[in-house]
């Protein structure tokens, strides 16, 4: 017999209607699955009851696969079969990875992205986190006793098109059907209610295993928009643990130590750091494999010490995310805790000091992301409660556009629009005949095409041959609510047409977009200069082919005197184009404009005489 | 006859009442649907109807609409759990006959 849960009045399904959805955090060090269950997001825990499913995973040279814990275990013995992180190499090409030299995988390139040779071949980030979320799922599954409708899948605020392509390409991979990829930080604030408190700026500080996000978030009707993001990819509760570790060897007087008392003390270190959480001071007591021990006492005072350097990062990295966002701590409403090391007491105390408020924490902070992915999951899977049909949107990170001649960058659709939009804008051709396009789309905040970030290409063939500036192509921005993105280029009198779903080749770091961000503020004044420059080339590049086809068709209209000036007239031009003086374009295209000025009006006498030849007034008179 | 609540099933009811905030107790009832016939209805209760027949089982309050009494009469609500999956589980003596997944049945 099935079990049943309790629903919300008049909310009682048909039988086999139960709509199964389930939230999951897709994590560095850890992943998650939650669910809405008698109304209250729970986390689903595996059969020995562990809620965490450590993202870790490990091939066989049998085929096998293990994942989670015991992969987690042989991570030592087994390093370059067992895959830590993936989620750092997710859309990213070999380059983008940080710190890729100390990992001890072994890379190969791959079209768009990474690739990791195992024993048991070459596997791609997509398919080893496909085998996290296969894990996931079957759990969910057996704890919910059916097939799952779909999952709502969190990723931080910061990951662009490729890092999101890869995230859904993995869920559609383990048999999941994504009803939405959702902010991190957003899911954070869903799970403590935040969309339903009435408007305003929240934080939320993401201290986790190995990765520290900030974001800023806006919360308006409803709508959560990112203000801003930071962070640092390499700052964490190992780190902590770290800095304990050096702090034993140092008080204890270790020599270099076995790589078997290296594990021991790494360990013993985390649980120092874990029990400082909830008691004044830590026992540390350990036995050496030399039989030596070590016995010693870490106080909440010395372990605070040790750690200020790390805790002063966080919040350098918050105090920059407030300022990129042009706001003040005294602007934020509420900050929520998330990620496990949040746990510590100096955190807590350092942020409620900083913001001059209490944190959020009174949900588990590993769990918090998943929770609110949970109710987003529940919600969109249809079982809502009565006056509670909102949908959640998100917006996007960087401006979508694409580059006009020049290398100038267009923007279609601009930063922050709520998801999903669709935006279309006509361009045209440059030169006369002209029949094919090129489509670049860019993502960034910059006018120059070169200070943006590459998403795709493409070309639109089989435009009509007409004169410059005649044909009409309409080229639409699709983002759908998971923020990919597909491009459409239409000519408007053929009807001919070419598209693209955008899946970039490789992906932006951590904290580029943040950088890039910043740079469109700092480089505005510099960035408008530029611009100008790039438009007056481009001007002057139209204007000289405008004139060379005139002289070509019409050089009999010419003494020689007057071609001569017009010909010294584009030396000059051509001549200054290239540079950076913006006045000097100005001024010879000017003088080109004057020097043809004459020859100008003369053509177009030719070419009224040739349209009147032989007709009489009546012919043409109306 | 009543309908009553196991204590595991009183408890969790208890505890997710006080989550969700708000609640009079808990609404059990029969529909017509489902491959069997009938399907049980298990809803949280705002507030009792005039009409209905409430039963108090370890301090929860169950209500019950009359025309789905006669199904549900000596009914026992329990909270069980089976493998990772936990729920509540109606052990409905007037049941004859169910479907295969026990969503719906026959009296």
């Amino acid at each position: 017999m099935a079990l049943l849960q309790i629903v919300e009045p008049g909310e009682t399904t048909a039988p086999h209607q139960h709509r199964l959805a389930v939230g999951i955090d897709l994590g560095t060090t850890n992943s998650l699955v939650a669910t809405v269950r008698s109304g209250m997001s729970v986390v689903l825990n595996d059969v020995q009851g562990h809620s965490l499913l450590p993202s870790v995973v490990r091939y066989l040279a049998d085929g096998r696969v293990e994942i989670g814990r015991t992969a987690e275990k042989h991570r030592s013995l087994d390093p370059k079969n067992t895959i830590v992180s993936v989620k750092r190499l997710m859309g990213r090409g070999r380059g983008d990875i940080a710190h890729g030299e100390t990992l001890p995988h072994d890379f190969v390139d791959g079209e768009g992205m990474v690739r990791i040779r195992t024993i048991a071949g070459i596997k791609s980030p997509v398919e080893v986190s496909a085998e996290i979320l296969k894990v996931l799922r079957q759990r969910a599954e057996a704890a919910l006793g059916g097939e799952l409708i779909g999952a709502v899948i969190t990723v931080p605020a910061y990951f662009d098109d490729a890092q999101r392509q890869a995230t859904k390409d993995a869920a559609r991979l383990a048999g999941l059907n994504v009803l939405r990829l959702l902010n991190e930080p957003t899911a954070a604030a869903i799970a403590y209610g935040l969309d339903n408190a009435s408007e305003g700026v929240f934080a939320v500080f993401d201290l986790g295993g190995g990765t520290f996000d900030i974001s800023i978030l806006r919360l308006s009707k409803g709508i959560f928009e990112v203000l801003a993001t930071g962070g640092d990819s390499a700052l964490g509760g190992d780190d902590f643990d770290h800095r304990v570790f050096c702090w034993i060897i140092e008080q204890a007087g270790l020599r270099p130590l076995s790589p078997h008392d290296a594990r021991l003390l790494q360990a013993h270190a985390r649980e120092a750091k874990e029990y400082l959480s909830s008691h004044g001071e830590a026992p540390i007591t350990i036995k050496l494999g030399s039989g030596e021990y070590v016995d010693l006492l870490l106080t909440t005072d010395s372990f605070t010490e040790i750690t200020r350097t790390l805790v002063q990062k966080t919040l350098t990295a918050t105090k920059k995310a407030l300022r990129d966002a042009g706001l003040t701590v005294g602007d934020i409403r509420g900050v929520v805790m998330v990620g496990g090391s949040t746990r510590m007491p100096q955190i807590q105390q350092a942020v409620a000091e900083l913001f001059g408020q209490e944190p959020l924490n009174n949900l588990d902070p590993d769990k918090v992301v998943a929770l609110g992915a949970a109710m987003q999951a529940n919600l969109l899977a249809g079982n809502r409660a009565a006056g509670d049909d909102w949908l959640l949107l998100d917006v996007i990170p960087l401006s979508l556009g694409l580059e006009t001649m020049g290398g100038l960058v267009e923007k279609v659709i601009p930063r922050n629009s709520t998801l999903p939009i669709a935006r279309a804008q006509e361009f045209t051709t440059f030169k006369d005949g002209q029949t094919a396009l090129a489509i670049h789309i860019v993502q960034g905040e910059r006018e120059l095409v070169a200070d943006c970030r590459s998403l795709g290409r493409f070309e639109l063939r089989g435009i009509p041959p007409l004169v410059a500036g005649a044909a009409r192509i309409r080229v639409t921005f699709q983002v759908d609510a998971d923020g990919l993105l597909s491009v459409t280029a239409r000519e408007q009198s053929t009807g001919c047409e070419a598209h693209i779903e955008v899946k970039p080749s490789y992906g932006l770091s951590d904290d580029e977009i943040a950088v890039m961000l910043k740079e469109s503020f700092t480089h505005a004044g510099d960035d408008a200069f530029r611009r100008a420059l790039r438009e007056a080339q481009v001007e002057a590049q139209r204007l000289l082919e405008a004139t060379r086809s005139a002289l070509e068709d019409s050089s009999t209209l010419l003494s020689p005197a007057e071609r001569e000036t017009i010909d010294r007239a584009i030396v000059k031009l051509e001549a200054v184009m290239l540079g950076d003086d913006r006045r000097a374009i100005d001024a010879a295209m000017q003088a080109l404009g004057a020097a043809t000025e004459d020859f100008a009006a003369r053509r177009m006498n030719q070419s009224v005489q040739r349209a009147l030849a032989g007709k009489t007034i009546d012919q043409i008179s109306p | 006859m009543a309908v009553t609540l196991s204590e595991p099933a009183a408890q969790h009811v208890a505890s997710f009442l006080a989550r969700r905030g708000k609640g009079v107790g808990i609404r059990l009832g029969v529909k017509t649907s489902g491959c069997s016939g009938l399907a049980y209805k298990l809803e949280f209760a705002d507030a009792a109807l005039p009409e209905d027949i409430v039963f108090e089982s370890h301090g929860v309050k169950v209500l019950v609409d009359p025309k789905s009494l006669p199904y549900l009469e000596g009914t026992e609500l329990d909270y069980t759990r089976e493998g990772l999956n936990e729920g509540f589980k109606f052990n409905n003596p007037n049941v004859k006959d169910q479907c295969g997944c026990g969503e719906s049945f026959t009296t």
